[in-house]
């Protein structure tokens, strides 16, 4: 099983010191977190992706593959990437070179965005959002599966024999994940495709993340692609740990009592009852998240979100030291003693989709067409190879 | 236990917004519910009621708007107030509408969550001439939910609970009668089947990828 750490990038003043980092060094902040995470053994780091303050981290390809030439182990991926407002062909393009750059010690997850205004500044509407992320995953796809795409939808324009360039690795796309709190056609289409499925639980009950999980089990099922409780699923989860449990209530009330989004509301006891935030000894760690298996089943990964709320950098790498040190090997130990020997542990790695693909024979080109360029220095008119007369617009 | 004690034909829960103990809007909530039963037995129907005092929640439901969820008991009287075969819901007039923290108590429902649900709406202030705040204020909030909002709703003022019943028969105690038995006649015609299961309605994926 995978155990990692994600992050949202907040630029948050610490409620302590009353000192708030400027963008530079909380991007910097992040850099050291995550290579802090791989030295130490942490399976996964992904970075959220935003496009509005107090949110740093945009360019989630440039900080990943940066990310890539300094860390040895640990799989990058997004939490998530927004398929929405990004152009489906970018991300094709981009995320086929991040594989290539880590050799395959990457993949991402899709989803929404719940920002409303990110949406028209990308050309975009909220209310088509489902929409979106269905049409612009499928063109997506086709953009890593088929060499040449001819395309037509509702929200791009169209693309006639277009490449997109690297190929993936070995011609096998990056394994990929769909996140959704709240939106079953999200977990239907996770299922359709037998990608993965990620329910961000740390702001919720365990009850509604049951159900979310639960219908994306059983359409996983559904659409053929093994039995329900072999689906690929992902939760997140939230923690501050001290080796005393009191001192960590004491040092974390404050970063509780002012964080974005749950701040200023409910109490800290009621929240670590209601939601997986869990504070207190590593021992209390391993012991709330080794029953997150009873609410969704055999799960594959386990992210924490450990440095938002203005928590200072060395709490923070502190924190990923308990994690990878104290907890993880003994909640692994837990999980796997308890996995049926059908389930999948992992996610499937890179070698593991490669050998796959080629079994089904569904692996691609690794690379297509020729070594002349078609195109630099010319109009589509003087295209060598003609399309027949009208094929552009599909007539 | 009354495990003896057939289930009731029908669940009313009665919202009451005051927030003062003891409330004369709790007591206008308590005289629409009586109203109501009574009603519902003249149709040959039984009917039990549930009474919730907004104040008891009153910070639960404040964390629900920051958190996005219901905790503790307020979870527990969401689920029972949407599953209601009928409502009633009073408030105090402040400033010139509803409680504020009745409106943050609606805000924290599912919008779909009363669709189709009778509801009799009541309301207190000082004076009579606040009661319109009842029609473009309250029904309006209910009419957006597409709750079944009843013809009749009952303001009372400070000057109510001691006036005699009206020449024409219009005073407080024969609204209250008159609110009742609208909400009655609703109730009895329709049973609430439950929250619809938000995964029965997700299409088939083939159905959402249309023609792609």
């Amino acid at each position: 099983m995978q155990f990692g750490i994600f992050t949202v990038g907040d630029v948050t003043t610490d409620p302590t010191t009353g000192r708030t980092p400027d963008d530079t060094e909380r991007v910097r902040a992040m850099l050291t977190i995550a290579r802090h995470a791989d030295e130490a053994g942490l399976d996964v780091f992904a970075t959220g992706e935003h496009h509005n303050p107090p949110f740093v981290p945009s360019s989630p390809t440039t900080m990943l593959g940066y990310l890539t030439g300094v860390t040895k182990n640990i799989v990058l991926s997004t939490s998530t990437t927004l398929i929405t407002t990004n152009d489906p062909v970018r991300l094709a393009e981009e995320y086929a070179m991040l594989q290539v750059i880590s050799d395959g010690r990457m993949d991402l997850m899709m989803g929404r965005g719940n920002t409303g205004p990110v949406y028209p500044w990308f050309g975009q509407d909220i209310r088509n959002g489902i929409p979106l992320a269905i049409e612009n995953y499928a063109l997506l796809r086709r953009l890593w599966t088929e060499d040449v795409v001819d395309w037509e939808g509702k929200f791009r324009t169209p693309l006639q024999g277009f490449t997109s360039t690297p190929r993936p690795l070995d011609g096998v796309p990056p394994f990929v994940w769909h996140g959704s709190i709240r939106s079953p056609e999200i977990a239907e289409q996770a299922a359709y495709y037998g990608d993965g499925f990620f329910h961000n639980n740390i702001f919720w009950p365990m009850s509604h993340t049951r159900q979310m999980v639960q219908f994306y089990r059983q359409r996983w099922e559904h659409h053929g692609h093994g039995p329900a409780d072999t689906a690929i699923v992902g939760l997140g989860g939230q923690v501050f740990m001290r080796k005393d449990s009191q001192k960590a209530w004491d040092e974390f009330r404050p970063y509780f009592d002012n964080a974005p989004v749950y701040g200023h509301g409910p109490s800290m006891e009621d929240f670590t009852r209601e939601t997986p935030l869990t504070v207190g000894s590593p021992q209390q760690v391993i012991d709330r998240y080794a029953t997150m298996r009873e609410h969704v089943g055999d799960y594959q990964r386990q992210l924490f979100l450990i440095d938002h709320a203005g928590l200072p950098l060395k709490t923070v790498l502190e924190q990923i030291d308990l994690l990878a040190g104290e907890v993880v090997p003994v909640l692994r130990q837990e999980m796997e003693s308890v996995r049926p020997a059908h389930v999948p542990a992992n996610p499937p790695s890179h070698a593991e989709r490669v050998a796959a693909a080629r079994a089904a024979g569904t692996d691609g080109a690794a690379h297509v067409g020729g070594s002349e360029d078609r195109w630099t220095g010319r109009t589509a008119e003087d295209d060598p190879q003609p399309a027949p007369a009208g094929a552009a617009f599909g007539l | 236990m009354t495990t003896s004690t057939p289930a009731p034909d029908r669940r009313l829960v009665v919202v009451s917004a005051g927030l003062s103990k003891p409330s004369s809007t709790r007591l206008l909530a308590d005289r629409l519910g009586d109203a109501a039963v009574r009603e519902l037995q003249g149709l040959g129907l039984t009917a039990e009621v549930e009474t919730v005092e907004l104040r008891d929640h009153a910070h639960a439901v404040v964390d629900a708007m920051l958190t996005g969820f219901p905790s503790g008991e307020l979870a527990g009287v969401l689920e029972r107030l949407t599953a209601a075969d009928g409502i009633v819901v009073a408030t105090p007039l402040f400033t010139t509408t509803y409680s504020g923290l009745l409106k943050s108590f609606v805000d924290v429902l599912d919008k779909d969550s009363l669709t189709g649900t009778p509801v009799l709406l009541g309301a207190t202030g000082g004076t009579a001439r606040h009661s319109l705040a009842l029609e473009y204020s309250l029904r309006p909030l209910f009419t957006y939910l597409r709750a079944d909002v009843t013809t009749t709703s009952v303001f009372a003022a400070t000057d109510d609970w001691a006036a005699a019943e009206g020449e024409d028969g219009g005073g407080l105690p024969a609204r209250i009668t008159r609110a009742g038995r609208e909400l009655a006649e609703k109730v009895a015609l329709r049973r609430n089947e439950g929250p619809a299961d938000p995964f029965a309605g997700t299409p088939d994926f083939t159905a959402l990828l249309g023609g792609l």
